[in-house]
């Protein structure tokens, strides 16, 4: 087995998996009530089906999908839609939402069916089940899982990835996965190389996790076409670009997609979520998480339904340890810091990451040294450090011959940064205002 | 919609929670207005359950951790690289160059402490990079510099290299290495009177002055025509420093020492040194082939004067040097050809500052023509 990586840039953070990586997924208990925010994907919002004081089932569709780049969402418990307003989103902004109070019954729609010989079905079939359960990109950008699988007739796909290398500190919920449920994962690779009519599919790993690649590699011998490819640890190898480019050496070009190169990655959750939908006929209700950081009591993994709020996650893993600094949704990297402990999981939520006040470094930053460190972690090669400079002082007009647009906001610039710069948060801003003049 | 408040507060949250029941325009319809206060009030309890309202959760942009490293952190490395060097300048020239380091070390902070005060900035001293400013100018001086000169030294260095800039991170050329030059220039006889070096044990009352070889081999160039004035130069002397020179770039050894220190702490990498000190010795290589009367041999050139002391302290500087990778080999290719120039057809003996400063003033057209290539783009497999 060969140990694959990108080749330029990149940086070592610790990886801190240590908080939960042995501890098996848990299944949260049922939550009272929950909010399905109808917005929980890239693209457009969803169109409500449901009125309120309306009974609703398990798996029961909540909300259609507008628009084709758009995902339906669906009841995650059983009981009655109480309110539909909008509600604080882990995006950091209210979202319209449809609040359901649990009956406690778990009663799953009846119109729901599976198919357990899954792969007898037709492509268009397998995908229309893909569309229907509401399935986005679950490792954190929420892109629709059925827009992936539809390319233009000139881009035809002849690889299937699927995303094992969570390559977020702290992060677990997708180790856990492999390791509890390598079945479901294989299943949504076959489904997804059928579904796009491929013969080859990769399963990517970092080495940091070696019994999901035993684990993984035994599960799909025998399976042709398909192979489990061991990563190096190297932080953002788990990035979609750098992913394709450590196993493929192919490289996404600047603005594109990955189905520009002939390749689909689907992160292992997602995968999981997919061959549930087609085998089990569930829509995307539930997501594993991690619940972890050195604020948290007890950290764990957990099967949560989607739309428990946060706080009943970080009740139930003991609550704060020590003064609650950041509570942030997804990875130390790239993940959000929230303003509400009301924000319900969503089908991108990897992970509640608490970090105490003393965990924080609130340093003020400084001009920059040009020490070029940031530019030598760029997995994109880009510059940060001018960019940062020219957000500042204004300098919009140099952003984007100096490929602002082509910064995945990986974080790895600011990470390494000596002088504390807060090169993603400036570069964020120079690009919505790129996209801005773009627009005009 | 009129729910998208941004990034609320927490308690703006709940305000717009229990009293906003305006809602998009197609569910306003569906929903019985009457209804939703009450339900409100009555069913969204878990609002409640967080009174009294914590302190407010801290917002900010990923990431949300760092490496730890700091501006402090590479300047003390910086500092611990520049030990062995110091201790062999300290062991040739003794208490002399002791006083020399101080008073720049110490000069170099105040004038620091000073300028900050007067412009009204924060004084950032603690982050050391005055000190290793003060450092490196000692380094770049004769051991038996006067006080004055030193003081000078440091002032040009801090008010002119560096303040008058903006500050550390704004200035476009070494501070150490401008005052080194504007002190050459000004006060070319104190600036060249090298001590001799001796063991400090054998160091006496009858301190004397001697040639450095890069001095002794211009000397017998423009003399004789040839180098017969260092045909009985031994390279081991330069190598450990037993050698006239600045009071920190006599041995090789040491300052070679430090500076694989600085590449394995990552403070430095590899482009620049390598592209200077293989440039230098190719250069050399050449043209000691062609004419081996003239032109002294390679090694020669790279144990003698402030070569090591320039490629890997100097010429590393960060603010002054390229950010990319492939910027910084260009910038020590610039730097090996100009000294070398200067070394062979040159005024000076040596060439190593002004190469370094002349590439300094090159560094934001290196930057701005020699970049990376973006992933995705101009990719063939």
């Amino acid at each position: 087995m060969k140990t694959l990586t990108f080749p330029v840039g990149g940086i070592h953070p610790p990886e801190e998996k240590h908080y939960t990586e042995k501890k098996g997924i848990e299944n949260l208990p049922l939550p009272k009530q929950v909010i399905i925010p109808l917005q929980q994907h890239i693209g457009a919002p969803c169109e409500v089906q449901v009125k309120v004081k309306e009974p609703v089932s398990v798996g029961q569709l909540l909300a259609s999908a507008k628009g084709f780049v758009s995902a339906p969402v669906h009841a995650s418990i059983s009981g009655t839609v109480t309110k539909i307003a909008p509600m604080p989103h882990p995006m950091g902004r209210e979202i319209p939402a449809v609040l359901i109070e649990s009956d406690g019954e778990d009663r799953r729609d009846p119109g729901l069916t599976g198919t357990s010989d899954f792969l007898s079905l037709e492509a268009n079939q397998l995908k229309t089940k893909i569309l229907e359960a509401g399935i986005v990109g679950m490792g954190g950008a929420t892109f629709p899982t059925h827009v992936k699988l539809s390319p233009p007739e000139e881009k035809p796909i002849d690889t299937v990835i699927v995303n094992g290398v969570e390559c977020e500190p702290f992060l677990t919920a997708d180790h856990r996965l492999m390791l509890e449920a390598p079945d479901e994962i294989l299943g949504g690779l076959q489904i997804l190389m059928k579904v796009l009519g491929v013969k080859r599919g990769y399963i990517g790993i970092e080495r940091n996790k070696p019994d999901a690649i035993e684990t993984m590699t035994k599960r799909v011998d025998g399976c042709a076409g398909i192979e489990v490819m061991p990563l190096k640890v190297k932080y953002p190898q788990g990035a979609e670009k750098q992913l394709i480019k450590a196993i493929l050496n192919r490289e996404v070009p600047s603005g594109g997609l990955p189905m520009d190169v002939g390749v689909v990655v689907q992160n292992v959750g997602t995968a999981s979520a997919i061959y549930r939908a087609v085998h089990d006929g569930m829509p995307l209700i539930e997501r594993v998480t991690t619940v972890t950081g050195p604020g948290i009591n007890e950290p764990m993994n957990l099967r949560v339904r989607i739309g428990t709020p946060f706080s009943e996650l970080i009740d139930y893993c003991g609550g704060f340890k020590g003064k609650r600094g950041k509570v942030i949704s997804g990875g130390p990297m790239m993940g959000m810091t929230q303003y509400s402990l009301e924000v319900p999981v969503i089908k991108g939520t990897s992970g509640i990451l608490v970090f105490r006040d003393e965990d924080l470094r609130l340093t003020d930053s400084h001009p920059c040294i040009r020490c070029g460190k940031c530019v030598e972690a760029c997995p994109m090669q880009i510059n940060p450090s001018l960019l940062g400079v020219y957000v500042e002082a204004g300098g919009m007009d140099e952003l984007e011959s100096n490929r602002i647009l082509d910064c995945i906001e990986c974080g790895s610039c600011a990470f390494i940064c000596p002088a504390a710069r807060p090169l993603v948060h400036l570069i964020r801003f120079g690009k919505a205002e790129v996209m801005a003049r773009k627009k005009k | 919609m009129n729910g998208t408040s941004g990034l609320a507060k927490g308690e703006e949250g709940e305000k717009a929670l229990l009293t906003d029941t305006s809602i998009m325009d197609e569910e306003k319809k569906e929903t019985t207005p009457k209804a939703v206060p009450k339900e409100n009030a009555k069913k969204v309890p878990v609002k409640k359950k967080e009174a009294p309202p914590a302190e407010p959760l801290i917002l900010s942009s990923s990431p949300h951790i760092a490496s730890g490293e700091s501006i402090p952190f590479l300047m003390h490395h910086v500092i611990l690289a520049l030990i062995p060097g110091l201790l062999v300048g300290l062991y040739f020239f003794g208490l002399d160059a002791l006083r020399v380091l101080l008073i720049t070390t110490v000069t170099a902070i105040g004038f620091e402490v000073l300028l900050q005060r007067i412009m009204q900035r924060p004084v950032t001293v603690s982050d050391l990079s005055a000190a290793v400013t003060g450092i490196l100018l000692a380094m770049n001086l004769p051991a038996g510099a006067p006080w004055w000169l030193c003081v000078v030294g440091s002032g040009v260095a801090i008010v002119v290299g560096k303040q008058l800039y903006g500050g550390l991170g704004y200035n476009l050329f070494n501070p150490a290495l401008v005052a080194r030059v504007v002190l050459l220039i000004s006060w070319p006889v104190q600036m060249t009177t090298w001590p001799k070096a001796q063991p400090f044990f054998q160091q006496g009352v009858d301190a004397v002055t001697g040639a450095t070889p890069l001095g002794r081999m211009k000397e017998s160039l423009l003399l004789h025509h040839d180098l017969s004035g260092i045909a009985n130069v031994s390279l081991l002397d330069p190598f450990l420093g037993h050698v006239g020179g600045s009071l920190g770039e006599i041995s090789a050894l040491a300052l070679l020492l430090g500076g694989f220190y600085l590449i394995a702490k990552r403070v430095i990498t590899w482009h620049i040194p390598v592209g200077f000190l293989g440039t230098v010795l190719v250069i050399a290589a050449l043209f000691h082939f062609i004419d081996p009367n003239r032109y002294a041999s390679p090694q020669f050139h790279l144990v003698t004067g402030g070569l090591i002391l320039g490629a890997f302290f100097m010429a590393t500087d960060l603010v002054t040097s390229p950010v990319t990778h492939q910027g910084m080999l260009v910038f020590g290719v610039g730097c090996g050809l100009i000294t070398m120039m200067i070394r062979f057809w040159g005024g000076y003996p040596e060439g190593v500052s002004f190469s370094i400063l002349l590439m300094n003033a090159a560094t934001p057209l290196i930057d701005r023509w020699v970049k990376p290539r973006t992933f995705g783009t101009g990719f063939r497999k």
